[in-house]
């Protein structure tokens, strides 16, 4: 390990703009002649669209314009397209009803978007959106999936009968009823997976330019992928051929999930910019952000597991409804079944799997990828039910796990839910976690605890997941409408120092610092001469972009197959001016040297070489030094490991208080173990959001968000969560060169259940066997009174 | 109708004409440039626009501009000298404080007043002085190491 | 933020007759409240009077017996003054949990008491103290002050100048915050003043109020155990996403030991 190459925490290269306020972030930027945008949103959940009387707002003091779903649709401008298509368990398509960027006839959820106003200031484009004159009738909402999935229920949408977008299934139906016509033991759960709300700290924004000159468009907008967004807008919305539209990210705060999807307002500011011939600024108040940022999670779900009498899983049958919400975003249909249902093996020999998902449509928000995406969902529900089956079978919650863990010598291994794990080592990330916790010690803690009038408990998680998502073949034959590769151009210039134009983007992960160890690492060249470029489509290959912890195990592999390529160009340059068999040329920490002399040219002076080819196999050999690479990747990598929690409950208030958390990972090759840390705090910190704080509530009857910001949905802050022990133990991806695996949601997938897990354990004592996220004090108190009623009672 | 506000910003003498609804992370972003200060929320909440005023940290989301005139603000371009990091900024590196670095000028402004007034402060006393800046990155647990070194260095 | 005119006068009686001859004046003291909710524009005056230049608002004093503390002082200058700190140390806690620091840097006292949101701190504080509340007309007990949620004695044009809090025995305040916003869900301030026992409830109900039996029961021992078995009734406490009356009510009995506990 080098100072700065594979391994070392170096600090990061981007910190010193974002630490000096010179981050530029969308709403940073702003353009010449610039307008403003302010959507007017629809105040119902459900409501058919009468009339749009604009007149008051278009002369309100410094409108421009005001353009509304009938514009929009006569410049044959089409709605937002979804990016999965998922087949149903009948062979039939997934209910795939229109997004209008502007909606003309009828609105679906509360935030809905009716009009656009655009104007000098955004102060004027909010007074005069205020003058937009919508006549609603009002209709009945469907705001749950309970509430969708009743009989007579209210009809988001008329070509998608009862609110079900799909009904789907994956696994041997008749095969696991028959395992559990064997079972010793059967463990049961019901879970409601709370509906989340990303809440990336910087709102969403886009600004649409136009040159009239030369015909581009330029859309500036907070993603995590800017050519999915060119490819999205610019082929299906907007109908601007790609050449003439450049999509650009700039420093992006945070997307968890949230900045992947194709939004409206990034069509509406384009094509109005080139409407106007003006460009438009639209930036999302944090209110709009919680009506309309895709939210997170949102299942239903009955799982049951059969056991022997030993206490081996026989057989896993699971039943979920996962909301939709009213429109399918970008990558929706996929959460809740590819990327759940295949990890419900977890880390366990689980020989059966069943899993039923029905996808609802409902009077909400669009509900897409959120840190984790459709793995916590899967991770909540085992881990919660294998701590249910250690109770029914009497087995230690430990050793129950121990028992049904796949071995470390049974990779690569084929589960039966289609997926197939590379490596592991899950008893050794247990061992280290039972270890670092001081699990031994807990009752004397606990006992300490209840002195003090508190209930202390402690929960494990042994979780696995699959994410460097994907091999583009796999996800296409289940109906991905995209390729999920990553790109890589490696620039050396002709003094030697290197530019990565890489298709991956960072957005807090730190990507200019990784990448360029990554180049240290591999061409020998000191970090400060290294520049990573991403986020701009007019720089950067097509790539792909980040989310599923996916950028170092496929944007990192592309990176290195483009590297592989400059020393083998440049060992044939070596080899012209050392006169010497290309053969005999190795390359090393920056110099190419002749085998077995001392022999040796620097990478710089192959590179001047390259651009100044006067000495030169020109007859062989083009010019230059610059490669790229696409890297499609062969098969998920699969993170894994343990997490243990530690709370204490005030029984008096029903306060949960996390006092312990430790996680030890198996994330691959370690590249960075600073920011790897970070991604995993990160993480954790909205693992036990999830399971303590947040949930997105609408009001029943009415369909309003009653969650509509921070006043009501509860963000973790610091005082909320504990310094955390995180720490890693490693085994190699087998099919990516740097063996990376992928730490970006890990923290979020492999908590939640270790705290709920935790809580129950904490209230046990009292008769509670059960709570659902987030378990707030309310929740918490009253699961007390419950467990105290009962008791009497009994 | 505008009014027109002077103040010292970063050490230097600025005026503006504004309308009165103008808040100081208006005046800051759009008529200064100073885009370091963001906007997180618009609930006084994620403290994301976190700006000293007469030496003490307020929301610039919910301060009019009218109401610092006469006043001395610093932004977090203010804090560096050069290329030398104020000790804070230094430690929020040294220490991974930040990962997509939305919130951070506000996290560092903020810190800076803590240890103006608690020089040695514990764990406990930083993470409850957070309770007006929200992270989703971080996690915090990064950011209470960087705080607890840089009023560290601050002191030294 | 819609549009209004802005004044910012010198001293109380400039500010009286700017925000009387306004068509829908609005005094601003902080502005923790008003400016957010200016920008969610829920409210829209033609004019908002800023009352942060006038100093004769400023400072904390200790007058024989009790401390004065000036409405425009800031939660953070109450909470870190050493004469609240030694006087009545319940009230220089109550002050450290309002809010985050942002906000107890700007918020003052007398723009909470006039504003008495229901789950604001220094309700209870000023009911739980029996202070006396001055204005630019009067004197107001506190008892008189808070008459209903967002609502005073005030009246138009009155300005709260200074708030009068009598020295007890011993005080205590716990708070059970609302873990999205930090607004009380229920607070209790107890105190042990020469006019017997005060207890002080905010978050709960609709306004601030004294819980009577609470007070009878401490009057005979002033000990958390005095209040075992007492509780308010949870019929007019307030039932919300984070908390249902049932539990508010379950919340009061126990911070109202807990402020016990804590009272010195």
């Amino acid at each position: 390990m080098t100072e700065f190459g594979i391994g070392a925490a170096v600090k990061r290269k981007e910190d010193f703009r974002f630490l000096t306020g010179r981050g530029t972030y969308t709403d940073d930027i702003n353009r010449p002649g610039q307008l403003y945008a302010w959507i007017v949103r629809s105040p119902h959940a459900s409501a058919d669209i009468r009339s749009v009387d604009t007149d008051a707002a278009k002369n309100a003091p410094g409108v421009v314009a005001v353009f509304t779903g009938a514009d929009l649709a006569a410049d044959g401008v089409g709605g937002v397209p979804c990016g999965w298509q998922v087949t149903d368990k009948h062979g039939e398509p997934m209910k795939e009803p229109p997004h209008p960027a502007l909606v003309a006839d009828r609105v679906r959820h509360v935030g809905d978007q009716i009009a656009v106003v655009i104007a000098e200031s955004k102060d004027q484009a909010r007074d005069a959106a205020e003058l937009v004159e919508v006549d609603y009738a009002e209709l009945s909402p469907a705001t749950s999936i309970a509430d969708a999935l009743k009989d007579g229920a209210p009809q988001v949408w008329d070509e998608a009968p009862g609110n079900i977008c799909y009904d789907w299934e994956l696994g041997d139906q008749a095969a696991v009823e028959a395992a559990f016509g064997q079972a010793a033991h059967v463990a049961s759960i019901d879970i409601t997976n709370n509906r989340l709300i990303p809440n990336a700290i910087e709102p969403r924004a886009a600004i649409g330019d136009y040159d009239p000159a030369s015909g581009d468009y330029t859309l500036y907008t907070t993603s995590q992928n800017p050519h999915v967004i060119r490819l999205l807008m610019g082929a299906f919305v907007l109908s601007i051929p790609e050449h003439k539209l450049r999509v650009y990210a700039p420093d992006v705060g945070g997307g968890f999930g949230s900045k992947i999807y194709h939004y409206a307002e990034e069509a509406i500011v384009t094509w109005a910019a080139g409407k106007l011939q003006r460009p438009v600024k639209w930036t999302a108040e944090r209110s709009e952000s919680f009506m309309s940022d895709a939210h997170g999670r949102d299942h239903v779900t009955h799982a049951e597991l059969a056991l022997d009498g030993d206490g081996k899983f026989l057989a896993l049958r699971v039943h979920t409804d996962a909301n939709m919400g009213a429109y399918l975003s970008t990558f929706a249909p996929s959460i809740p079944t590819y990327l759940y249902a295949l990890l419900l093996a977890g880390t366990y020999t689980t020989p059966q799997i069943y899993c039923n998902v029905r996808a609802v449509f409902t009077n909400t928000v669009p509900v897409d990828a959120y840190r984790g995406a459709g793995r916590p969902e899967a991770t909540y529900l085992l881990e919660r039910l294998v701590d249910v089956a250690a109770r029914v079978t009497g087995i230690d919650r430990v050793e129950i796990r121990r028992r049904n863990f796949i071995p470390k010598d049974a990779f690569p291994y084929q589960t039966p839910v289609v997926v197939q794990y590379d490596s592991g080592d899950y008893q050794a990330t247990l061992d280290t976690a039972l270890r670092h916790a001081e699990w031994d010690g807990f009752e004397f803690r606990r006992q300490e605890a209840a002195e003090r009038g508190k209930l202390r408990g402690i929960g494990i998680s042994t979780y696995l997941e699959a994410c460097g998502i994907a091999p583009s073949a796999v996800v296409g034959s289940v109906g991905a409408r995209a390729g999920l590769y990553e790109s890589a151009n490696v620039r050396v210039h002709p003094t030697g120092s290197v530019t990565v134009f890489t298709g991956s983007h960072s957005h807090g992960q730190g990507h200019e610092t990784t990448f360029s160890q990554l180049v240290a690492d591999q061409l020998g060249v000191p970090l400060e001469s290294v520049e990573i470029v991403h986020g701009d489509t007019a720089k950067v290959p097509f790539g792909m972009g980040t989310y599923g912890s996916r950028s170092l195990a496929v944007g990192g592999t592309a990176l290195i197959k483009a590297m592989d390529k400059i020393i083998a160009k440049g060992k044939k340059i070596a080899a012209h001016l050392m006169e010497a068999s290309e053969a005999d040329i190795e390359f090393k920490d920056g110099a190419f040297t002749v085998s077995g002399t001392d022999k040796s040219t620097t990478l710089a002076e192959v590179a001047l070489t390259a651009y100044v080819p006067h000495n030169y196999p020109i007859e062989e050999l083009e010019p230059g030094l610059e490669e790229q690479a696409f890297y499609d990747p062969t098969n998920f990598t699969f993170p894994g490991g343990c997490h243990v929690c530690e709370v204490e409950v005030d029984p008096d208030t029903g306060v949960v208080e996390v006092v312990n958390f430790t996680a030890v990972d198996d994330v691959g090759r370690v590249i960075n173990p600073m920011i790897v840390e970070g991604q995993v705090h990160g993480g954790v910190a909205q693992g036990i959001g999830q399971a303590l704080l947040e949930s997105c509530a609408y009001d029943q009857e009415s369909g309003q968000l009653l969650t509509g910001s921070y006043m009501d949905y509860t963000m973790p802050r610091a005082d909320n969560v504990p310094s955390f022990h995180v720490s890693h133990e490693m085994t190699l991806c087998t099919h990516n060169p740097l063996g990376v695996k992928g730490v970006g949601e890990v923290g979020a997938i492999g908590s939640p259940p270790a705290v709920i897990n935790a809580v129950v354990h904490a209230l046990e004592p009292l008769g509670v066997t059960d709570i659902a996220m987030p378990a707030t004090p309310q929740r918490v108190w009253q699961a007390i009174q419950a467990a105290q009623t009962q008791a009497a009672a009994e | 109708m505008t009014i027109t506000v002077n103040m010292t910003v970063n050490g230097k003498d600025v005026s503006a004409e504004v309308e009165p609804r103008t808040l100081l992370v208006q005046l800051l972003r759009e008529n200064l440039g100073l885009t370091g200060t963001h906007v997180g929320c618009d609930t006084s909440q994620c403290g994301a626009c976190v700006v000293h005023v007469d030496g003490e940290s307020v929301k610039s989301c919910t301060l009019l501009a009218a109401q610092c005139d006469g006043g001395q603000v610093t932004t977090i371009e203010g804090l560096a000298d050069g290329d030398t990091l104020h000790p804070m900024q230094e430690a929020f590196r040294e220490h991974h404080g930040l990962q997509c670095g939305f919130c951070t000028p506000g996290m560092v402004m903020s810190a800076i007043d803590l240890v103006n007034r608690n020089g040695a402060p514990s764990e406990t006393e930083i993470r409850e002085w957070l309770e007006g800046n929200i992270c989703r990155c971080t996690g915090y647990h990064n950011i209470v190491k960087a705080i607890d070194a840089g009023a560290k260095s601050m002191g030294g | 933020m819609y549009e209004f005119e802005y004044h910012r006068p010198s001293s109380v009686a400039e500010a009286a007759e700017l925000v009387s001859k306004a068509d829908d004046g609005a005094l601003m003291a902080g502005g923790q409240t008003l400016i957010p909710t200016l920008k969610q524009r829920l409210a829209s005056p033609s004019d908002v009077v800023d009352l942060g230049a006038i100093a004769e608002l400023k400072g904390i004093r200790v007058e024989g017996d009790a401390v004065v503390v000036g409405a425009g002082t800031p939660h953070a200058a109450v909470a870190g003054s050493a004469e609240v700190q030694g006087a009545i140390p319940a009230l220089a806690a109550l002050a450290e949990a309002i809010g985050d620091p942002q906000v107890r840097n700007k918020g003052t006292l007398g723009g909470s008491i006039a504003n008495n949101d229901p789950a604001a701190d220094y309700p209870a504080a000023v009911l739980g103290l029996g202070a006396t509340v001055t204005t630019n007309q009067r004197e107001i007990a506190a008892d008189d002050f808070f008459t209903g949620m967002f609502e005073t004695a005030l009246t138009d044009g009155e300005i709260v100048t200074a708030v009068r809090f009598p020295k007890p025995q011993r005080a205590g305040y716990a708070k059970f915050p609302n873990p999205a916003s930090r607004y009380a869900i229920v607070g209790v301030l107890v105190a042990e003043t020469s006019g017997g026992v005060r207890v002080a409830v905010t978050g709960a109900g609709s306004c601030v109020f004294r819980a009577s039996e609470m007070e009878q029961a401490l009057a005979g021992s002033f000990s958390a155990e005095a209040l075992d078995g007492i509780s308010v009734p949870a019929d007019d406490l307030n039932n919300d996403l984070h908390a249902s009356a049932a539990y508010r009510a379950h919340l009061v009995s126990v911070m109202a030991k807990r402020a016990v506990a804590a009272a010195q």
